[in-house]
């Protein structure tokens, strides 16, 4: 029973779920990502992000929930789904005794890549990893083993990938080789799901999901999940605005307030009475209205509660 | 609290507490720490007896009168024997004896009554597996006194003449397979089995273990490679590990011990493999059940202990309460103890090994079904 690759979702999934114990760790998670879009899945630590990627590849079972990867049932059709994805595991899951060219070759003969060693060299020279193959890959630094696990689970060229925080403890200048990599390999029409914690990563994502709790609180472009939220933030500049944000805090209509730098952003729901609330307290100091932009957006539901938002709604 | 030299008393005490509260989370170690002494108690306190009695004798008697009755009876009463049969000829007795059933024949020749009473000193054949020599020596030196016993209570009367020592008929022993007694010839091709238990279900147990341990679990669960395909596939290696280990002591036995190989080497071999196979079964059930490497080794030595025990591999099987051969019968390394020092010492054949092929097999069957009901396809 194949079912027919649909060419238009990379995934489509709809309400899955999963419990451990009495836990219920994803509530009713609903994604859809096109074919040759970055799709950013972030939330806080906990939130089940990996147990979402996980469900979608095949690796767990949903309690209840169904839906399609790359067109093949995640229930069903697993092996199929296995064959067609590239999974990097959110902790580095190669053979730490094993060189990188020995990881490398048990790969590419797991996923009976024709012209193997052509495969292998060709991943290698990509990474500019030939001098080091022979090296033992638990002996490498976190970004080489990050670029490592990435050409693996691209061997087999998928048509879609599964990256789990990628990028976690990762160095700035290795994090933006990385992006400007997959944004040429989705130009190439692979679909990539990303999970990162990092704002920077947040903004080249096509479309962003946030979860916490197990639930997606939002989906959607970055203007569409700003625009969800309803916030209106004000910009204060000056200075001791520690002390002016400690005061803020306990004001009528301020439900956030996140220091920039030398910037106080200033947000909350009700556009009115923040205004007359910034205006009273600024005491001197510059304060303009700004557009809310996706950090104070990603803040702002990071300090919702199972209670307001997060939880059975 | 009182510091001295930089040794801080809280510090120090935190450690403990940490100790502690660590140690009680890890059920397993703590099951095994209650569970490892009261199994090693109840091993050596009750199971081990090494002044074996009730041992399994068959009667081989051409001559059914009340002479040979009593001293039945009390070879009986000595509480060493135990007679369990009763056959027809030698030829059934040697079988027995082959295939373990009985320790000892005893060949009451016909007419040895009636020489009795004639005062023509008859004798009486004790044939004896003497493969075990710690398991049959007690009740083979105690046989003589026993005779003397009948005679001083059952001939009374005109035949009081034949009273008296020694006893008026001899009693002949025929030590088979291992005549000398050297303990080697037994507990060299045993260490064979001992050492495939422990390497076999310890590494198995461990690879796999390792794997989820480090991670790398997932990442072959995420692969299009089957849980068969997983399984059989780092088996492999320890099967040629195994056999490498059993032909090391193997080669010590002949050429350092200089133990007599009088079966089939291919028949060795052969029941080597079927016994790494039943413990590498064991070691795949240990790693579903393990969350850890420790957990690992602690279901290991778990698993360890009554082998060497309760196998007759230490101690006569022979000489073992009911209740421990019940559990020593469910081990395979009992059964591959009795298969290898059947064919190395006794030259045993097919007919003769079948009796512990099959239970080994058995015991396999079970454990690969449990097994593969354990193994996680996924990551639940
Ligand atoms: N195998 C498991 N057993 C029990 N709880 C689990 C298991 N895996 C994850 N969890 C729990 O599920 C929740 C979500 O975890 P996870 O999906 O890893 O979150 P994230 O990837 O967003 O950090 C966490 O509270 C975690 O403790
Ligand atoms: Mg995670």
């Amino acid at each position: 029973m194949t079912a027919v690759a649909n060419p238009e979702y990379a995934i489509d999934v709809q309400g899955l779920n999963k419990s451990y114990g009495e836990k219920h760790v994803v509530r009713d998670v609903s994604l859809r990502v096109r074919r040759g879009e970055i799709f950013g899945f972030l939330g806080p630590n906990g939130s089940g992000k990996t147990t979402t990627i996980r469900m979608v590849c095949g690796l767990l079972k949903p309690d209840s929930g169904s839906g399609t990867c790359l067109g093949y049932d995640i229930v069903r059709e697993r092996a199929e789904i296995k064959r067609r994805v590239g999974y990097m595991t959110q902790r580095f899951s190669f053979w730490e005794d094993l060189s990188i060219v020995e990881n490398l070759d048990f790969v590419a003969r797991m996923y009976a890549i024709p012209e193997r060693k052509a495969a292998v060299r060709k991943a290698l020279d990509n990474l500019g990893l030939t001098a080091r193959a022979q090296q033992l890959a638990g002996e490498l630094s976190g970004g080489w083993k990050q670029r490592m696990a990435l050409a693996a689970c691209m061997l087999h060229e998928p048509n879609l990938l599964l990256l789990d925080e990628p990028t976690a403890g990762v160095d700035p200048r290795a994090r933006r080789d990385f992006w400007d990599e997959l944004q040429s390999l989705a130009a190439k029409g692979i679909s990539v799901l990303v999970s990162t914690h990092y704002m920077d990563e947040a903004v080249r994502c096509h479309k962003l999901a946030y979860i916490a709790f197990g639930k997606l609180l939002a989906q959607g472009t970055a203007g569409e999940v700003i625009a969800s939220q309803h916030l209106t933030t004000w910009a204060i500049h000056g200075d001791r605005l520690s002390e002016l944000q400690d005061e803020l805090r306990k004001r009528p209509g301020v439900e956030q307030t996140v220091t920039f730098g030398d910037v106080l952003h200033v947000s909350g729901s009700d556009a009115e009475l923040l205004r007359r609330t910034v205006e009273a307290s600024a005491g001197g100091r510059r304060a303009e209205l700004i557009d809310t932009n996706l950090e104070d957006v990603f803040i702002y539901l990071m300090g919702k509660t199972p209670e307001n938002g997060g939880g059975k709604a | 609290m009182k510091r001295w030299g930089g040794f801080s008393g809280t510090r120090w005490w935190s450690m403990v507490l940490k100790e502690f509260t660590q140690l009680k989370r890890d059920r397993l170690t703590f099951a095994m720490i209650v569970g490892i002494p009261i199994m090693q108690t109840a091993l050596f306190g009750y199971a081990i007896n090494t002044n074996p009695k009730h041992l399994d004798t068959a009667i081989i008697s051409a001559d059914d009168t009340d002479i040979t009755r009593s001293f039945i009876a009390a070879l009986e009463n000595s509480s060493y024997f135990n007679v369990v049969a009763t056959l027809p000829d030698e030829a059934a007795g040697r079988e027995a004896l082959a295939q373990g059933k009985v320790l000892f024949v005893i060949n009451i020749p016909a007419g040895f009554t009636r020489q009795l009473l004639r005062h023509e000193r008859p004798s009486l054949l004790i044939e004896a597996d003497a493969t075990d020599p710690t398991a049959t020596s007690s009740a083979l030196a105690a046989v003589n006194g026993i005779a003397q016993s009948v005679v001083d209570k059952e001939i009374t009367g005109p035949l009081a003449s034949l009273r008296g020592s020694p006893a008026p008929f001899d009693v002949n022993i025929h030590q088979l397979y291992n005549p000398d007694n050297i303990t080697q010839y037994f507990v060299v091709p045993g260490l064979t089995g001992m050492v495939l238990t422990l390497t076999m279900v310890l590494m198995t147990g461990l690879a796999i273990t390792r794997e989820r341990e480090r991670g790398t679990m997932e990442n072959l669960l995420a692969m299009p490679v089957t849980p068969l395909e997983v399984m059989t596939g780092k088996l492999i290696p320890y099967i040629g590990i195994g056999l490498i280990q059993a032909t090391i002591i193997l080669l010590a036995a002949r050429y350092v011990f200089q133990v007599p190989f009088f079966g089939n080497i291919g028949a060795v071999y052969l029941s080597a493999l079927l016994f790494i196979a039943a413990n590498l079964t064991v070691g795949i059930t240990f790693s579903s059940l393990a969350q850890n490497q420790l957990q690992a080794v602690q279901l290991a030595i778990f698993f360890f202990l009554p082998n060497i025990m309760l196998s007759g591999f230490m101690f006569p099987f022979e000489g073992m309460p009911k209740w421990a051969q019940t559990i020593g019968n469910l081990l395979p390394l009992t059964y591959f103890l009795r298969l290898i020092r059947g064919i190395l010492l006794k030259g045993n054949g097919w007919a003769d090994s079948w009796p512990s092929v099959w239970p080994m097999m058995v015991f396999m069957v079970v454990l690969m079904f449990i097994a593969s009901a354990t193994y996680r396809r996924t990551l639940d």
